[in-house]
């Protein structure tokens, strides 16, 4: 395959799987997908937050299952990094921690795609305001 | 961090943070000086003159959640080790600018590593953003910029495993013809 060097390259590239990517883009709807957040601080980085990112941004695409990952800051758990929250959609979020490559397949094959519970979750230790009303 | 790469990645957190809408990443290796620095410069929020003048004491951080911050005394730590410097210019209201220096041949500095992986990551994660990417040597200099990308293939974010790959496969083949990778062997 020719490599990719240039935007035209890039353009090129995507045009020829196009249509796979229009039905995908124009079905975003954060709500009613999974949304997978990466704890990107110090710790998690150093720990190996960006393998389990890019895990993440690669499995849920070619497991064709509809989600955003994103990254975020410091959610205080830094003796279990890396950690992941998944929220699927019309449930509360869950954070896992400690999450490696093998981890982070696991949460894909039994909490996205099944609802199943696994080892390794943080517990809710804060209350909103909203919860509290 | 065991790469250079992720140090890049944990200071753009504070830029991502600062609410920057443009975060400027230049890397400068010249193996006729026996010099390397790296640059990351954003438009954000910018920090008040009491904070920027101990934000490199890992006891000092903005956060809630914690009580230290080890992004930037890591990054200093590690420029030090090898020769080089860490100094930050920030204003209130205009942006920071975080600058790192290293003697390139220094048997204590951290590789680069897979700086190529990071872009695709803030970018993929942060599409407002607009992140420009300007990596110079004796050879040459390439540069990119995620809005241009976004403006040349008419999209609006970058949630597509496939374009990120390709993407990081253009930054390195990009960054090979520069010498990056033989660079970072020496």
């Amino acid at each position: 395959m020719s490599q990719i060097k240039s935007l035209a390259d890039l353009k090129k590239k995507r045009e020829e799987i196009k249509t796979g990517l229009d039905v995908r883009i124009k079905s975003i709807d954060p709500e009613n997908h999974v949304q997978v957040k990466v704890a990107m601080a110090t710790c998690g980085i150093a720990s190996g937050a960006k393998p389990i990112m890019e895990f993440f941004v690669e499995q849920l695409d070619r497991r064709n299952i509809p989600g955003v990952v994103t990254q975020t800051g410091c959610m205080g758990y830094c003796f279990a990094e890396p950690t992941v929250e998944i929220k699927l959609p019309g449930k509360d979020p869950v954070v896992f921690g400690y999450v490696d490559l093998k981890k982070a397949d696991l949460i894909i094959e039994k909490y996205i795609k099944e609802g199943e519970l696994i080892d390794g979750i943080i517990p809710v230790n804060y209350e909103t305001i909203d919860s509290k009303e | 961090m065991l790469t250079l790469a992720l140090n890049i990645l944990d200071i753009v957190q504070n830029s991502i943070r600062a609410e920057a809408s443009t975060i400027t990443i230049d890397i400068g290796e010249s193996i006729k000086n026996d010099f390397m620095d790296i640059r990351v410069s954003d438009n954000g929020k910018g920090m008040p003159e009491e904070l920027l003048s101990k934000v490199t004491d890992p006891f000092v951080t903005t956060r809630t959640t914690r009580r230290i911050g080890m992004g930037l005394p890591l990054l200093k730590h590690q420029a030090n080790l090898a020769g080089g410097d860490l100094s930050i210019e920030s204003y209130q209201g205009k942006g920071t600018s975080t600058y790192v220096t290293f003697i390139l041949g220094h048997v204590d500095r951290q590789p680069l590593g897979d700086i190529a992986g990071v872009m695709t990551i803030l970018m993929s994660a942060n599409p407002e953003i607009n992140f420009l990417y300007n990596h110079k040597t004796d050879t040459g200099e390439y540069r990119f910029s995620s809005l241009e990308i976004k403006e040349y293939l008419g999209i609006e974010d970058f949630n597509d495993s496939h374009l990120l790959a390709d993407i990081k496969e253009m930054i390195n083949e990009n960054l090979k013809d520069i010498g990056v990778f033989d660079i970072i062997k020496s």
